[in-house]
């Protein structure tokens, strides 16, 4: 009698307590993510810089941000999808070796037990640390590797939010179109210009094809070591060539050196096109002052965005209140990765690796809740972002300032580039 | 090619050249004078930078100013360097002159990263900014001005080493340091002058290149490699045969990666180089 009395009694009671137990453990469940950047080394300070940006993303993902309401997260509450769980970030340090940063994936891997992968910065460290996370089936995304070959694996756990090299280029004959387009210059006679390393050798030959297709002449393509101690001769043989436009791809040195020969020489292009690198280096303006004005170069991102997007002026106060420093390239794409990884997390409802790949590949994101000028997050069956591209800066007053695409530029492009000798 | 552009490439060449000339001549004085290769003379020329860029930046002494102090500072280390470091290996073994100099060059590379970071930096406006239209083709002024540089500093270097005694006792050196000895000249004091005076051709090569080319650690590592080539061109020990190996040099890589395309330049100049070694291996001007 007491015991048939009890018996209910009792599975209430274990019921009630599986369920406190269990909302409990919701409750306090926390997503590990393993993050790997260079924290040590020759990158250290970017490194750093990539940090703050993961853990200001972790902050808005779990705690929500205040006036911010354009990002998803922004109310706060953690991911809704797994009852408010909230990220935590495991952060491991891969010195810019390939070696280390495979090696630190499998411990975060095998023994942190994270869901998934960010990382690495370096696209030959990201190659090595997202072969660790193919082999074990774990998610990697990668907010800013640029190497095109790395969305060319075939791998089914590789996701890259960032637009790579090769699109990059793409991105400089969409200019040329909008260029005849909008603005009535067309663009017919280009010399390409490309240091002679793997970079400026793939962009040489990507460059031609581009041309080909697009049907502009190449006058003159030239690779040229990037530690030369004159560059007369090309300077001498692009001139001869007499092309509208140079496509330059150049490290720091070279680059200043080029600018300088090209003013010796009196070769004024009507216009010089930068791929990145030695032309948006924050000594590059610096050094050579008003002499590097009117030159366009290709960014990723740039801080005057925001007068088009309040979004990025938004979230742009969050981290320079907190860190006094703004957003730069690298760290608003390292920032929009973990935000593309939190939502798929979330909309998989689940910590199993198989479902977050797929609400990843499932991804699609409109651009106005991004911080980065493209036009959404959308995987394709490589793993590539086909919405993510780059902008174009022209260097104004001594400020990169954006010119393209037009619907963003806060200025409009400068063309031709003044001669050198009618310049002020 | 027309004759406008033949003057120019030619020009441009040849003032590079005299540049190459320079840091060359210093080179194969230390070698001349005591068979050590040094591979630190390209820090030497990055020093030089240093300095000009210093006294230029803190100072706002125009790099033709700052030019003796530039000569005297380098040739003090060049002399230090000898009595503190070279002094003691002189009768060590190759291998351990090579490794000396090696580290020498990875040390200075090292503090110049260390005191000024790896920044690149430019002298923006000197005395000898802007350009000049010379028989219709156009130079920088820096360039013409560091091209007639390197011909006083040579020109007077010549004079020093064959109209002083001081100058004949380090020929005298160079060409039999026992017999040399024997004849009452202090080999010790001669292999100092020699690292005082390399050092001071180095040092005043960067500081007339510092007008137009960008200063940072690791520039040395662009000119020493043409240095070398220069060197051997015109034979080890040789400053006449260094100072014409230097222009020709300039004007084969200039014009050359003119006419056959900038990607050969550096081929160019090293396929000389390989047939000076094939058909004439003591040089242009070198003691066979």
């Amino acid at each position: 009698m007491f015991n048939l009395m009890l018996r209910p009694l009792k599975y209430l009671g274990v019921a009630l307590l599986l369920t406190v137990v269990s909302t409990l453990a919701y409750a306090q469940q926390e997503i590990k993510i393993g993050v790997i950047y260079p924290l040590t080394g020759a990158a250290a300070s970017t490194g750093a810089e990539l940090k703050n940006a993961l853990e200001l993303a972790a902050d808005v993902i779990n705690n929500g941000a205040k006036g911010v309401s354009g990002l998803p997260f922004a109310g706060g509450g953690g991911l809704s999808g797994l009852k408010g769980a909230k990220i935590k970030l495991i952060f491991a340090d891969h010195q810019g070796n390939p070696q280390v940063g495979a090696t630190e994936a499998e411990r975060l891997i095998t023994q942190e037990k994270v869901v998934a992968l960010v990382g690495c910065y370096f696209s030959n460290v990201t190659a090595t640390a997202s072969q660790v996370a193919e082999r074990y089936k774990v998610p990697f995304l990668n907010p800013e590797s640029s190497s095109a070959t790395l969305t060319q694996r075939g791998f089914k756990w590789f996701f890259r939010t960032t637009a790579h090299d090769d699109l990059f280029v793409h991105n400089f004959f969409a200019f040329f179109k909008d260029l005849e387009a909008k603005r009535k210059i067309r663009v017919s006679r280009v010399a390409l210009f490309n240091e002679n390393t793997l970079w400026g050798n793939e962009t040489t030959k990507l460059e031609t094809k581009l041309t080909s297709e697009s049907g502009i002449s190449v006058t003159k393509a030239i690779t040229y070591p990037a530690k030369s101690t004159q560059l007369t001769s090309e300077v001498q043989t692009l001139k001869a060539g007499n092309p509208q436009v140079v496509m330059q791809s150049s490290y720091l040195g070279d680059a200043i050196l080029a600018m300088k020969t090209y003013k010796e020489l009196g070769f004024s292009p009507d216009m010089i096109l930068a791929n990145n690198a030695g032309f948006t280096d924050t000594e590059f303006i610096k050094t050579i002052g008003k002499d590097a004005d009117f030159v366009i170069t290709r960014e990723v991102w740039a801080l005057d965005l925001a007068n088009r997007n309040p979004l990025i002026k938004q979230v742009n106060d969050l981290y320079s209140a907190r860190y006094k420093m703004n957003f730069t390239g690298n760290s608003s794409r390292t920032f929009t990765g973990l935000m593309v990884l939190a939502d798929a997390i979330n909309r998989a409802a689940s910590t199993e690796p198989e479902a977050i790949r797929k609400a990843l590949s499932e991804t699609n994101i409109p651009g106005n809740q991004l911080i980065m000028p493209w036009k959404g997050v959308k995987f394709d069956e490589t793993g590539q972002n086909t919405l993510s591209s780059g902008i174009l800066v022209q260097i104004i007053d001594g400020k990169y300032t954006t010119v393209w695409p037009f619907d963003l530029a806060s200025h409009e492009v400068v063309w031709p580039m003044p001669k050198w000798d009618q310049r002020k | 090619m027309t004759s406008e552009i033949f003057l120019q490439t030619l020009g441009s060449g040849v003032l590079i050249g005299l540049i190459y000339a320079l840091v060359a001549i210093g080179l194969t004085m230390i070698f001349g004078v005591m068979d050590i290769v040094n591979f630190s003379h390209g820090e030497f020329l990055m020093l030089g930078m240093y300095s000009t860029f210093w006294m230029y930046s803190l100072y706002a002494l125009d790099p033709i100013y700052s030019l003796p102090i530039t000569a005297v500072a380098l040739f003090v280390l060049g002399v230090g360097l000898y009595q503190v470091v070279i002094k003691r290996i002189i009768d060590a073994p190759m291998l351990s002159q090579i490794f000396t100099t090696f580290g020498l060059m990875i040390f200075f590379r090292g503090l110049a990263q260390y005191l000024w970071k790896p920044d690149f930096r430019t002298i923006e406006k000197s005395l000898v900014s802007g350009q000049t239209s010379l028989l219709g083709i156009q130079l920088g002024t820096p360039q013409i001005v560091a091209g007639f540089g390197a011909i006083v500093i040579t020109g007077a270097l010549y004079l020093f080493l064959t109209r002083t005694r001081m100058g004949a006792a380090l020929e005298a050196t160079a060409a039999d340091k026992e017999a040399a000895q024997l004849m009452g000249i202090d080999s010790q004091r001669m292999f100092a002058l020699a690292w005082g005076v390399g050092a001071a051709c180095a040092g005043l090569a960067g500081a007339l290149l510092s007008t137009f080319f960008p200063i940072f650690p690791e520039v040395g590592a662009s000119f020493i490699l043409i240095a070398f080539v220069v060197v051997n061109l015109g034979g080890f020990g040789s400053v006449t045969g260094a100072f014409i190996a230097g222009v020709l040099i300039g004007v084969v890589e200039v014009m050359g990666g003119y006419l056959l395309g900038p990607q050969f330049k550096l081929a160019i100049v090293l396929l000389i180089f390989l047939a000076v070694l094939m058909f004439r291996p003591q040089g242009l001007m070198g003691r066979a």
